[in-house]
């Protein structure tokens, strides 16, 4: 499929979804809580059939949270680029563990330094940083550490 | 091809092989006497300068700098030409352990006793911008070990990010230089025979 056709199957899977194209791979913006129909969907259509999350991954813009999702198809060779816009102070999202099973990790590593709470993921805890870190997500803007980082 | 009869000039009186590269001389003097000599020398002279040739590192790196430091070990640079001759992949047959690389806080402890499992004698040396200060782009943040001596003591620093393979053959020659002058921290740090 190409980028055009991609975006009438979303638009006939999603309407409310925002379509983006500057870039070379095909962007939408959606809701949170549209998600995990959404992503079983693109997962299980046999005409999409994005069977490799290779990228996931979260952005802080200081005002939200922007999770973003990069899809693959293995066999159409088609690329679609996912992304949520969540709330800063309350940032939670659907797990997708049970579609991708790679999610697991990645997830696991935006939880810990964005603190992005995944709901119905089986495994949520730390996994690059060490044990007994705790409430501070290094990644955002308005991380502090007063031991290691110098501010100027 | 050079045509060895167009070349002018005197021989150079230091002939390219017999070039200090690294490993001095004997240190000691003979005296020679009929049907043989004698050689006089002080025994931690023989033994710094025997442990000086044979330094063979630890295969330790963590990141970019292992890069360069295994350039160094291979054929272009090969610094087995010095003593180094192998890296060995267990701390227990090493001596020298090159820190190559960002030292994060969670590898801190696994260098620590990686240091401690070396057998005495033993050497550091802290290659590139990470393992001497912190890194110039890692520098502010949560998890970098801001120089590798905050952890083990280090004989030679080498600046560069990542420094040139010829950078870590001189900080090389300089550790062995120390140790045969007896100044690494190992051999500060022992105690001094009555």
């Amino acid at each position: 499929m190409n980028n055009e056709q991609i975006k009438i199957a979303i638009a006939d899977l999603l309407p409310s979804a925002i379509i983006e194209e500057s870039s070379e791979w095909l962007t939408i913006h959606i809701e949170p809580v549209d998600w995990l129909p959404l992503a079983e969907k693109l997962r299980n259509t046999a005409e999409l059939y994005f069977d490799y999350l290779f990228c996931l991954t979260c952005v802080d813009w200081k005002s939200h949270l922007t999770m973003v999702y990069h899809l693959t198809s293995t066999v159409h060779r088609h690329t679609l680029v996912v992304k949520s816009k969540l709330d800063r102070d309350d940032a939670r999202i659907e797990t997708v563990t049970m579609i991708w099973r790679t999610a697991e990790f990645h997830e696991r590593e935006v939880y810990e330094l964005f603190g992005v709470n995944f709901l119905h993921h089986p495994d949520l805890r730390l996994l690059i940083l060490p044990d007994g870190w705790e409430g501070k997500y290094p990644l955002r803007k308005d991380f502090e550490d007063p031991v290691n980082i110098i501010k100027l | 091809m050079v045509d060895s009869s167009k070349i002018s000039g005197e021989i150079p009186k230091i002939l390219p092989w017999k070039q200090d590269h690294g490993t001095a001389e004997f240190p000691g003097e003979v005296y020679n006497t009929p049907g043989g000599g004698i050689l006089l020398s002080k025994l931690d002279n023989v033994i710094n300068w025997a442990r000086s040739n044979s330094l063979w590192p630890l295969v330790f790196g963590t990141s970019c700098c292992a890069i360069e430091m295994m350039s160094t070990a291979s054929a272009k640079y090969d610094w087995s030409r010095f003593g180094f001759e192998v890296a060995r992949a267990t701390p227990r047959q090493a001596d020298v352990i090159i820190i190559a690389g960002t030292i994060v806080n969670k590898m801190a402890p696994v260098l620590k006793r990686l240091y401690d499992q070396m057998g005495d004698p033993k050497y550091v040396i802290a290659m590139g911008a990470c393992a001497t200060s912190g890194g110039p782009f890692f520098y502010n943040t949560y998890s970098v070990v801001k120089g590798a001596d905050h952890i083990i003591p280090v004989d030679v620093y080498i600046a560069g990010c990542p420094p040139r393979p010829e950078a870590l053959l001189h900080a090389m020659i300089t550790l062995q230089e120390k140790i045969r002058k007896g100044l690494t921290r190992e051999q500060i740090r022992m105690p001094k025979p009555e």
